[in-house]
């Protein structure tokens, strides 16, 4: 088992590699530094010197690849590559144009991401497997068929407007809880209940479609004929056999996930002003920070790499025919 | 008047892929699994609905894909000039919606504007009233408070000749699946039941619908703003109008820019394997670890300084907002082939070991020949399947991204840029809610349709799924 970690671990490091090689394209091949710093400066009142003094005060100043001017290993470490992109293998992510560190600035963030994030996920899985469980239950009944229609119609909804509307029914017109705004611990729950909410709802009608086509490929499966026609009622072979048979699939297919959440959710972040990961990249597209965008990138790449790991272990967790080879 | 056609990059790759849709039908109609297949699709009456309405979504956008230039008016003898203003064929038929702007906010079918201002009143000097719209309801002249029942004789006539517009056009219909060559009730008979091999009834309802709704909608769009007007001024009904293309193109052209890539690619790596399996699945492993707002983000940050450094590249406004979308549509597809292109390895390496395609290659038939008469033509239902369900994904992301800013030109008007617009105004006291509601709607029934639609495609080319 630790050997096969161990191996999986070492397989993510060349694809980590390409992630960091197609980042450091995206922003210094295809876009040179004078570029960004025209850019940061804005078009008309560019000159020459402040493009350099821009690209001196953030490191930009040295070659991207290969520096000649100086000698020995530092031909390699005092270029752009090595200080920007390659350095982020040891969690260095420089500053952003506000001066501040990144990587500090991502370990404040993690915490209110995670805590929308994780009731969002695990109560939101609850209702989702809920409610397809019933779906299949009656299925080819009336009920299952204007549930699906409703998840279809709950899928057409732009995720925008479950935020709008939630925001302005809940908390403008209802006033039950604060439109935006974030606090620090307990009382926190009032400013996380709508967020998670809306995430609730924004994602019930695909996941329940998707987890409910789960357990009717599972209702038609052979064991189950044979528990019913032992004589099982049909609830007892719905939970004791379907739905146990069927969270298999579910769990391994959501595991991937479970490490993104730290990611937050760019969307539901911002809304709320709550002072998250998410929020924090989409502050650094709007203001143009390159820096910011890059290192979570970089992040996002690393947390996806380990949810997959996550997901091949508990895959041999769950069904043993599954061996480490 | 004369006028210079403006060909758009966009616009030639919606119209290569009206050419390369005409093509598959084709393709289709010689093909009998294909062409049963959506014969199945034709008989399902969801879907056929469904496909009625996008149908008309479809045709508002190739109206807005048919853009020129207005000559100026200028002395005889001069050089001919045109207007700075790229305008297009829908831009044309909806020239009162373009041209009659407000001043500002005003609600649907108000003949006042929505905030207070001084008015000059003759003899009682400066007062502060809702002014009067220059354009909504003018024709009622002092009788402003006759909105409802003009507007509502107004809609009356209207969908009374949408009632005879769709009888002509169901007798038309029930002509041509009726029996005998002249009228007679056989047709109807035929439609009524279900009979039809393409799901007539379903077809005809729609379109009825439609026609109930969109023709009372222009009538009244010639008088009143139907939807109301925004900060600007701008009526939202042309708005809605407008995104509908910047909707289709993200939709359709970026799985165009996806689809050569995602099926080569699958083919390749499935059907040779060995180290360019390798090869195609580290790429695409790694371009799928990069979450996909991320990776879109970084993307579009570079081409947008790429755009602002280069600014002599574009002659219109028109024409950089164009390169945007498109470049918008090769990120997104770049990003989202590697879905599609993981379900090919799978089924070819699947289908490689088939006996016949084995017979095929004992026969000395050659590798590239094999992939396009053998393993290409059973791989299309996943290519359909998959086209299909992602169009609506892809609907629904450019509004998220145009409202993070990563989307389309802040110029360009689409569903995103709408809500990003409307958004503030849920703040104002008494809200501002109709170019919320309206662009909601319009985006709601085109995404409805779309997976509607979608399922149906679904239903009837994977049999195992249903």
């Amino acid at each position: 088992m630790l050997a096969y970690i161990f191996r999986r671990l070492l397989y993510a490091v060349p694809i980590l590699v390409g992630v960091n090689l197609i980042t450091f394209a995206l922003f210094f091949v295809v876009n040179t530094p004078d570029d960004m710093a025209r850019m940061q400066l804005g078009v008309k009142r560019v000159t020459p010197e402040a493009i350099q003094k821009w690209k001196a005060e953030r490191g930009y100043d040295k070659p991207l690849l290969f520096n000649s001017a100086v000698s020995g290993r530092s031909t390699v470490t005092e270029t752009i590559f090595f200080e920007k992109s390659a350095r982020m293998f040891v969690g260095d992510f420089g500053r952003a144009e506000d001066g501040r560190d990144i990587a500090r600035e991502i370990g404040n963030r993690m915490l209110p991401s995670l805590a929308i994030a994780l009731p969002t996920f695990i109560l939101g899985l609850f209702v989702t497997v809920s409610f397809a469980l019933t779906l299949a239950f009656f299925r080819a009944t009336a009920f299952d068929f204007w549930g699906v229609v409703l998840c279809v119609a709950a899928m057409s909804v732009s995720g925008l407007f479950y935020i709008i509307g939630g925001q302005y029914l809940i908390s403008k017109v209802w006033r039950l809880v604060p439109i935006s705004g974030f606090g620090d611990g307990l009382d926190a729950w009032r400013f996380l209940v709508l967020p998670v909410l809306i995430g609730i709802v924004s994602g019930i009608g695909s996941s329940t479609r998707w987890y409910r086509t789960i357990f009717l490929e599972e209702v038609s499966k052979d064991y189950v004929r044979t528990a019913r026609a032992k004589g099982l009622p049909e609830t007892l072979v719905f939970f004791r056999h379907i739905l146990r048979n069927a969270l298999i699939p579910i769990l391994t297919g959501v595991v991937v996930v479970i490490p993104l959440l730290f990611m937050g959710s760019l969307l539901t972040e911002s809304f709320f002003g709550i002072p998250g990961l998410g929020s924090y990249t989409i502050d650094a597209i709007n203001a143009q920070d390159f820096a910011v965008v890059r290192s979570m990138v970089f992040i996002g790449s690393l947390l996806y790499i380990v949810g997959l790991i996550l997901t091949d272990i508990s895959y041999t967790l769950v069904d043993p025919r599954i061996r480490f080879e | 008047m004369g006028f210079q056609v403006v060909v758009l990059w966009s616009d030639v790759l919606v119209w290569l892929l009206v050419a390369a849709g005409i093509g598959f039908g084709v393709l289709i109609a010689r093909s009998p699994p294909l062409l049963a297949a959506w014969r199945r699709v034709g008989a399902n009456r969801v879907g056929m609905a469904a496909a009625t309405v996008l149908l008309v979504f479809i045709g508002i956008g190739l109206l807005d894909s048919l853009h020129y230039r207005v000559q100026l008016d200028g002395k005889p003898g001069e050089p001919v000039r045109y207007g700075i203003e790229v305008r297009s064929l829908l831009d044309a038929l909806a020239t009162p919606l373009r041209t009659r702007n407000e001043k500002t906010y005003s609600a649907p079918f108000a003949t006042r504007l929505y905030a207070k201002e001084s008015v000059d009143v003759p003899g009682q000097g400066s007062v502060r009233d809702y002014p009067r719209l220059k354009f909504g309801g003018a024709h009622l002249g002092a009788n402003e408070n006759d909105v409802a029942a003009d507007a509502g004789f107004t809609a009356l006539r209207a969908g009374v000749l949408a009632l005879l517009l769709w009888l002509v056009l169901a007798g038309g219909v029930a002509a041509r699946v009726g029996d005998g060559a002249a009228v007679d009730a056989s047709g109807w008979r035929k439609i009524w039941r279900g009979e039809t091999a393409l799901a007539w009834d379903a077809v005809l309802a729609t379109f009825g619908l439609i026609l109930l709704a969109a023709l009372p909608l222009f009538w009244l769009a010639g008088q009143y703003h139907v939807f109301g007007t925004d900060k600007v001024g701008q009526d939202v009904l042309y708005q809605i109008l407008k995104s509908v293309r910047t909707g289709l193109i993200i939709g359709l052209v970026t799985t165009l820019v996806m689809l050569p890539m995602a099926v080569l690619l699958g083919i390749v790596a499935g059907y040779f394997r060995g180290w360019i399996d390798d090869l195609i699945q580290y790429v695409y492993t790694v371009l799928n670890s990069i979450p996909g707002v991320l990776l879109i983000a970084a993307s579009v940050l570079m081409m947008q300084v790429v755009i602002d450094t280069h600014p002599q590249w574009f002659s219109t406004a028109a024409e950089r907002a164009d390169l945007r979308l498109l470049a918008l549509c090769f990120i997104l597809g770049i990003t989202s082939w590697t879905g599609l292109c993981r379900l090919l390895r799978g089924e070819t390496l699947k289908l490689r070991e088939l006996e016949y395609i084995q017979a095929a290659q004992a026969f000395g038939v050659s590798n590239w020949r094999i992939i396009v008469r053998h393993i290409l033509p059973n791989l299309m239902h996943i290519v359909i399947i998959s086209l299909v369900m992602d169009f609506s994904g892809l609907v629904l992301a450019e509004a998220v991204l145009s409202y993070v800013g990563i989307g389309v030109d802040p110029s360009m008007t689409s569903f995103g840029t709408m809500i990003n617009n409307a958004r503030l105004e849920l703040g104002r006291e008494p809200v501002v809610w109709w170019s919320l509601a309206a662009a909601f709607t319009a985006m709601f029934i085109l995404v409805l349709a779309a997976n509607l639609f979608a399922d149906a495609v679904r239903d009837a080319f994977d049999p195992r799924a249903a």
